[in-house]
């Protein structure tokens, strides 16, 4: 096994560690905060893909479709936020799974009527479309590269907001004690529908980003959204910094173990029982690692709430 | 006075929805519309496998987002056995019932640990782990799974739609009978208060760990039967009866139904499964009618479908 395989596989996992951690920071804000298990936060990252993907056809541009599908998205999410979920606040969570559940079946079935069936392509930006040589003879995307660049971007932004700004202490303080924050005269309910739409947003820049490598298709949403919460949970619901360490741990250990088990496990036992072993091993690593987590830190790693 | 933990079963009620369920097949069969028989199991197998979750959902508390794969394990163990030779129904279905116990007892011992979201989230991993061991067994045709021969024997002839059906039919009911003697003995009172305030419960002496363990898993073994039936309905075992949304499935069957009602995993598996059949009649696009359906459900009756006979006995009552 040689080295640039490991750095490759590492990059493709730091790059889908931060791609999850776009939709895991608007996911942990909403259920820490309001308290709500969004099912339907998958279906805002498959809108934001479709919304890219139309967007890019219309204005022959990459940049101004993913800009567009902000946009779209992020008034999607105030439509949302205003006609359902904010119904759904102080309901238990048994309701909110059944709501947005039924958000979920009402999506796919909306993109696949406005948009078919059949999968949608979207094209990586043509400046990006050649791979750069990193080191010599280790060549590497350069659209995955800046998916990279543009994950830590906003992951130092949104660290920034959180942590440096007025707004970024109203939404710390709603964490950690939501009724607190009302009572000292926080108007709760426009943060809350801001909170939302800015998720919204963060699930299409991940859907369109995402989109020129993986299918924009109807159901996207779902795989990636367990992944989502698995890593909201690893890093402590409600916490920015638990979803920043969750979404790496799980991008690149779901990444390196897809890809180098299988090599791994060929080496030490015979092919047969390697090519069974392997994949499923890998699969499950992730969830182990969340069983292993939850196990010795039943509040994730990075508990919001004191 | 009943006690709100009561749970009542209404011996007219029960018997006259038997008779019914009993009649239906030669109803069908008259109008030639033998179709029918084969949804009416399928939604009867649902419905008990919905019960198994409302058990441990519902009255237990313990909200499980990985019920599934007591449902697929108990479906791979009829497939497995049979794959080996072994097709007796009377050996094959009480495995599966043990294997899938088995199976919700380990879980259960880690799981029960956590509290609120995070024990959904770990009952979700366990259940994606086996989702994922299922996917690798090449050996028991790993993605594509596994089909069936035949039906498993059970010393009379269940190769008809319409025997199946029968035995579907007494399954359930004695399943729904035990889970009304269960919720209404004292270990379903304690489970029950369980449910109500663990703290309280364990300060009255009671081991509630023990008490909530033995629930998941009688939860689970139930679900274990379903799957049985299952793969002898489909005559075919896949992962898909592992994945994930299965297991959403049919968490939404029960908080439609009703959580924490007798009937709310019958009544809620059949809405839906009924939903699905009459609204993929009219439309390709039945999935967006059955989303605005149920988001309507939600917003207008909380407490799910089943609430609906309890406010109407209430009112009856004042």
């Amino acid at each position: 096994m040689d080295v640039t395989l490991v750095v490759e596989h590492f990059l493709n996992g730091l790059q889908f560690g931060l791609m999850l951690f776009l939709l895991a920071a608007g996911l942990t804000l909403v259920f820490g905060i309001m308290d709500v298990i969004n099912l339907a936060h998958g279906s805002l990252y498959m809108a934001g893909a479709y919304f890219a993907a139309t967007f890019t056809a219309m204005t022959d541009s990459f940049w101004l479709g993913t800009l567009g599908a902000l946009i779209a998205t992020a008034v999607l999410g105030i439509v949302l936020e205003l006609s359902v979920i904010r119904r759904l606040y102080g309901r238990d969570h048994l309701s909110q799974v059944l709501a947005t559940f039924a958000l979920i079946l009402i999506f796919n079935e909306g993109a696949r009527m406005l948009w078919g069936a059949q999968p949608l392509t979207l094209n990586a930006p043509p400046a990006l479309a050649q791979p750069v040589e990193l080191l010599p003879e280790f060549f590497y995307s350069s659209y995955r590269l800046f998916i990279i660049g543009a994950g830590l971007a906003v992951a130092i932004l949104l660290y920034f907001v959180v942590v440096k700004t007025r707004v970024g202490m109203l939404v710390r303080a709603g964490a950690s004690n939501r009724e607190m924050a009302t009572a000292m005269g926080v108007n709760i309910k426009l943060v809350f529908t801001c909170l939302f739409a800015f998720g919204a947003a963060l699930c299409a820049l991940a859907g369109s980003l995402l989109g020129p490598i993986l299918a924009v298709q109807v159901g996207m949403g779902e795989s990636i959204l367990i992944l989502a919460f698995v890593v909201i949970v690893i890093g402590g619901i409600g916490s920015i910094r638990g979803a920043l360490v969750g979404a790496l741990l799980v991008g690149i250990v779901d990444t390196l173990s897809r890809s180098l088990l299988p090599l791994v496990f060929k080496i030490l036992m015979p092919a047969d029982v390697a090519a069974n072993l392997g994949p499923a091993l890998a699969a499950m690593l992730v969830y182990v690692l969340m069983i292993a987590v939850l196990f010795f830190k039943p509040q994730g790693l990075f508990p919001a709430r004191g | 006075m009943q006690s709100t933990l009561h749970h009542r079963l209404s011996p007219v009620g029960a018997l006259v929805l038997l008779a019914i369920l009993m009649a239906f097949p030669f109803g069908a069969s008259a109008m030639e519309q033998e179709f029918y028989i084969g949804l009416a199991s399928r939604l009867m197998i649902f419905a008990l496998a919905a019960t198994s979750l409302n058990l441990v959902l519902g009255f237990g508390g313990m909200i499980s987002l990985g019920h599934a794969a007591y449902f697929g394990t108990g479906a791979y163990t009829v497939a497995i056995l049979m794959e080996h030779g072994i097709n007796s129904a009377w050996v094959a279905w009480p495995a599966a019932i043990a294997v899938s116990a088995l199976l919700a007892a380990l879980i259960g011992l880690i799981s029960l640990r956590t509290r609120g979201v995070y024990f959904i989230m770990i009952t979700l991993a366990f259940a994606q782990m086996v989702y994922y061991l299922f996917v690798s067994l090449r050996a028991y045709g790993g993605d594509d799974g596994l089909s069936l021969p035949a039906r498993s024997v059970t010393g009379f002839d269940m190769s008809s739609d319409t025997a199946f059906y029968y035995v579907v039919l007494t399954l359930l009911a004695f399943t729904v009978f035990f889970v009304h003697r269960l919720v209404n003995s004292r270990f379903g009172r304690v489970v029950q208060a369980i449910r109500e305030n663990e703290t309280r419960t364990e300060a009255i002496g009671y081991p509630v760990f023990r008490y909530k363990l033995t629930c998941f898993l009688i939860g689970g073994g139930m679900a274990g039967l379903a799957g049985a039936l299952i793969a002898n309905q489909n005559m075919l075992v896949s992962p898909n009866l592992l994945h994930w949304t299965q297991s959403g499935m049919l968490m939404v069957m029960v908080i439609l139904g009703g959580v924490g009602y007798l009937f709310g995993g019958v009544i809620g598996a059949v809405a839906i499964l009924l939903l699905e059949e009459v609204l993929s009649g009219y439309t390709v696009h039945w999935q967006l009618a059955l989303g605005v359906l149920l988001l309507a459900v939600v917003m207008l009756l909380p407490d799910g479908l089943a609430s609906l006979l309890r406010h109407r006995a209430a009112r009856e009552q004042s």
